[in-house]
């Protein structure tokens, strides 16, 4: 059976990063992987995602609109924007976590203050505050590997040797905080 | 071994194991990937070459010479190759050579929606069309053994999804392919009309080998299932198709799709009662199963744009696609890509956009983005090195009525080299007024900082000569050129003061890098202190009157509890625009 997870946020926020240590655990655990993205002229400030399919034997690697297992997003407006690419009974990561866009500064738009009551009218999300974790930790980017060791918790893929996929994705540096990272993100659910 | 892969990934990763020797592209989404990996495979001497022509041009010279080549590029730029392809076609091949074109069904970063199978069949060009990574590596060794065998360059043609999207690749060794001898061969390689007339001749000839190659390989297969309908299908659609239909229908892939398999075709669709063609764009294969008068369901079925993904198939089918939760979509704001915060365009745009009675002429870069709010500071954006001509064309035509408008034409340094500088030759020869700037940010920027001839580095990071714009401007003959630092809105202004008062050719050229690249020592000299401040928002004198805001710029914002402006220290960059743009001084820059 194939499993589909969606990453969804903001160009700049680490979606990609945390997706290509994802499919790298994935792949050495023997399932068949493919995942896709959109590069290009979103990554400057635009609305991203990487989209995530794993089982058997995959064909497609695009994820259909109620068709994700798992949505999860880096920042909670771009939750909603999603939400119609889960299934029923998916299950929605979010981040709580506000960027605002360009029309929003212009004033243009408005960013509503009640975007997670709105998600939650819909799904049962699971809310963590990745910024606050992060800071935590003492650096404010991982915030984006506490989010995948969520995906990791909830699609129960913890037998896989993270630890080994981390240490040769991320610089030797950043190795031991990230490590912490993707623990706290498990924790967190 | 396995590895996850992108398509472009794998096709370097194909070229590496098939003996490449020379690699030539311009950047261009969703293509780049190909030659930034393929760079970095010390046996291909891998270049950034100035436009995708000047990249085929190098490529076909080095399979003259002997080596197997590879030219890659975006749909868009084999129109700008199209020429040496239609000819080098005739000429054939003396080493292997194979053109990458990476299509955009969804114009997901393009102007266009081109369906690049066409000029398969225009320039009678064989063409391979991969669907995963595993077989964008096994197809770019095939297409080398194709392309000897049969004397004659190969059309790869990819699509964003399959150039984008990771699959997993069993990877190979590389076999060294000896340099073959180059001898003087007038009958070949020197087009004068005698000689086309006789390779025009050969060619058909070639043409009927390679429909038998077509009607007997295994590039194009057929896997039956039980029942009546088929599926006719190349590329991503292939897995598409699985997708959706699984093992209840039987396919025929398509991998080698000019010359098509006519009979194999024909062979498919006479097994069955309902055919669909399942393919993006333009319908290349749907024309064959009806030229063999075959009814099917294809482009009077799908629509005829965009993805044919699993959902737009289902809800052709089906008339609906899967399940979905309905929720409240008004909430949802828009969040269009933006100039990132210090991007030195902002300030020369922010200031262009209070001018009065302009046609501001625009090109392929982050700077189209000035398009939108809050700048609107840009009315066409048309292909690359467009905007000096088409500027000039539309100011010639200005100064034929009394309205006094003005044209001012701006692209980036890249497209400058690629084609811009045709154009600002004939704004210079041909003499109008037209205000020509070059936003010169030291790097190719929209695909993700390419070297270019302006940068003082070449593909594979080996340092080389700058071309200085402002000496090869000059040397052109341009008398009036204004080289500015555009975050300094003073500069802009008189700059654009200056040359709005001439009646004859100029060039601003605005020189400062964009905030995302890595910085070269000459960068760091030249701009000493760049990027190292912080602007911060004093609040007592801030009255709220969102002035700054008009700059765009992604580090400022409004919150809900206060009136006045916060700017963001971790996004802010300290290019202090928004400093200069507050009228009151509530805005101030720290040196960090």
């Amino acid at each position: 059976m194939t499993k589909s997870i969606l990453l969804v946020g903001v160009g700049g926020q680490g979606t990609i990063l945390a997706s290509k240590i994802l499919t790298a655990g994935l792949m050495e655990a023997g399932y068949d992987v493919k995942m896709s993205e959109i590069h290009g002229m979103s990554q400057r400030g635009g609305s991203v995602s990487s989209q995530v399919r794993y089982g058997e034997s995959v064909a497609s690697p695009v994820i259909n609109e109620g068709g994700a297992d798992m949505l999860v997003a880096f920042e909670k407006m771009e939750a909603l924007r999603y939400i119609g690419f889960l299934k029923k009974d998916g299950t929605a990561v979010v981040n709580d976590f506000e960027i605002p866009s360009i029309p929003v500064i212009t004033g243009d738009e408005t960013y509503a203050p009640d975007i997670l009551e709105e998600i939650r009218k819909h799904v049962s999300a699971k809310v963590i505050n990745a910024a606050e974790l992060a800071n935590g930790l003492g650096n404010a980017k991982v915030a984006n590997i506490i989010l995948l060791g969520t995906i990791i918790k909830i699609m129960e893929l913890t037998k896989i040797d993270w630890e080994s996929i981390v240490r040769s994705t991320v610089k030797p540096q950043f190795v031991e905080i990230n490590l912490k990272a993707l623990q706290s993100g498990m924790d967190a659910v | 071994m396995k590895q996850l892969m992108t398509g472009d990934e794998a096709v370097a990763r194909g070229a590496y194991e098939a003996g490449v020797r020379f690699a030539s592209a311009y950047p261009g989404t969703p293509s780049t990937e190909i030659l930034e990996n393929m760079s970095t495979y010390r046996e291909i001497r891998s270049e950034w070459a100035t436009n995708e022509k000047v990249a085929l041009e190098a490529a076909i010279g080095a399979a003259v010479a002997g080596s197997r080549s590879i030219a890659s590029m975006k749909h868009v730029g084999l129109n700008v190759a199209a020429d040496p392809l239609l000819t080098w076609v005739y000429m054939g091949v003396n080493g292997g050579n194979v053109i990458v074109t990476a299509d955009e069904p969804g114009m997901f970063s393009s102007q266009n929606e081109q369906d690049n199978r066409n000029y398969a069949k225009f320039a009678k060009v064989p063409m391979l069309e991969p669907a995963d990574s595993q077989e964008c590596k096994d197809m770019i060794v095939k297409a080398y053994e194709i392309s000897e065998a049969y004397n004659t360059p190969i059309l790869f043609r990819m699509t964003t999804r399959v150039c984008h999207s990771k699959s997993v690749v069993e990877l190979g060794e590389r076999r060294e392919v000896p340099l073959k001898d180059w001898e003087p061969d007038n009958g070949k390689y020197v087009c004068v009309p005698a000689v086309a007339r006789r390779l025009r001749v050969k060619l058909e000839d070639r043409i009927r080998k390679l429909t038998e190659f077509s009607e007997s390989t295994e590039l194009n297969r057929v896997e039956m299932h039980p029942g009546k309908t088929g599926v006719i299908a190349s590329g991503i659609c292939y897995h598409y198709a699985k997708e959706v239909f699984g093992d209840s229908v039987s396919y025929l892939k398509l991998g080698f799709t000019y010359p098509l398999p006519m009979k194999k075709i024909r062979s498919f669709c006479e097994q069955m009662d309902t055919i669909y063609v399942i393919e993006e764009t333009d319908p290349y294969l749907e024309e064959a199963v009806r030229v063999l008068g075959f009814d099917c369901l294809g482009n009077n079925f799908f629509p005829p744009y965009g993805e044919m993904t699993p959902d737009v198939i289902r809800r052709a089918i089906q008339g609906q696609g899967e399940e979905t939760i309905d929720y409240d979509t008004s909430k949802i704001i828009s969040r269009p890509p933006t100039l990132c915060a210090g991007c030195p365009h902002r300030g020369f745009f922010y200031t262009l956009s209070d001018r009065k009675n302009l046609m501001i002429s625009g090109d392929i870069g982050c700077y189209t983005l000035a398009s939108s709010k809050p700048y609107q500071a840009l009315h066409s954006a048309l292909c690359m090195g467009a905007s000096f001509s088409l500027g000039h064309g539309a100011q010639t035509v200005f100064n034929m009525g009394d309205s006094g408008k003005r044209v001012v034409a701006v692209l980036g340094d890249s497209t400058f080299f690629h084609t811009g500088i045709n154009s600002l030759i004939n704004t210079v020869y041909n003499q109008s007024n037209t205000i020509s700037v070059i936003l010169d940010n030291r790097i190719t920027g929209m695909t993700g900082h390419q070297e270019n001839p302006g940068t003082g580095f070449d593909a594979m990071g080996e340092p080389t000569n700058i071309i200085d714009i402002e000496t090869l401007v000059r040397s052109l003959g341009v008398k009036h050129i204004r080289v500015i630092d555009p975050n300094q809105l003073d500069q802009v202004n008189e700059a654009l003061d200056y040359c709005l008062a001439l009646n004859e050719p100029s060039v601003i050229i605005t020189r400062y890098p964009c905030v995302l690249k890595k910085f070269s020592e000459a960068d760091k000299q030249e701009f000493e202190g760049m990027f190292q401040g912080k602007c911060h928002v004093d609040p007592d004198i801030c009255i709220g009157c969102k002035i700054c805001l008009e700059t765009g710029c992604p580090a400022l914002s409004v919150g809900r509890d206060m009136p006045q402006v916060r700017i963001d220290r971790t996004s802010c960059v300290g290019c202090s625009v928004c400093e200069q743009a507050c009228s009151i001084g509530a805005i101030e820059r720290e040196e960090q």
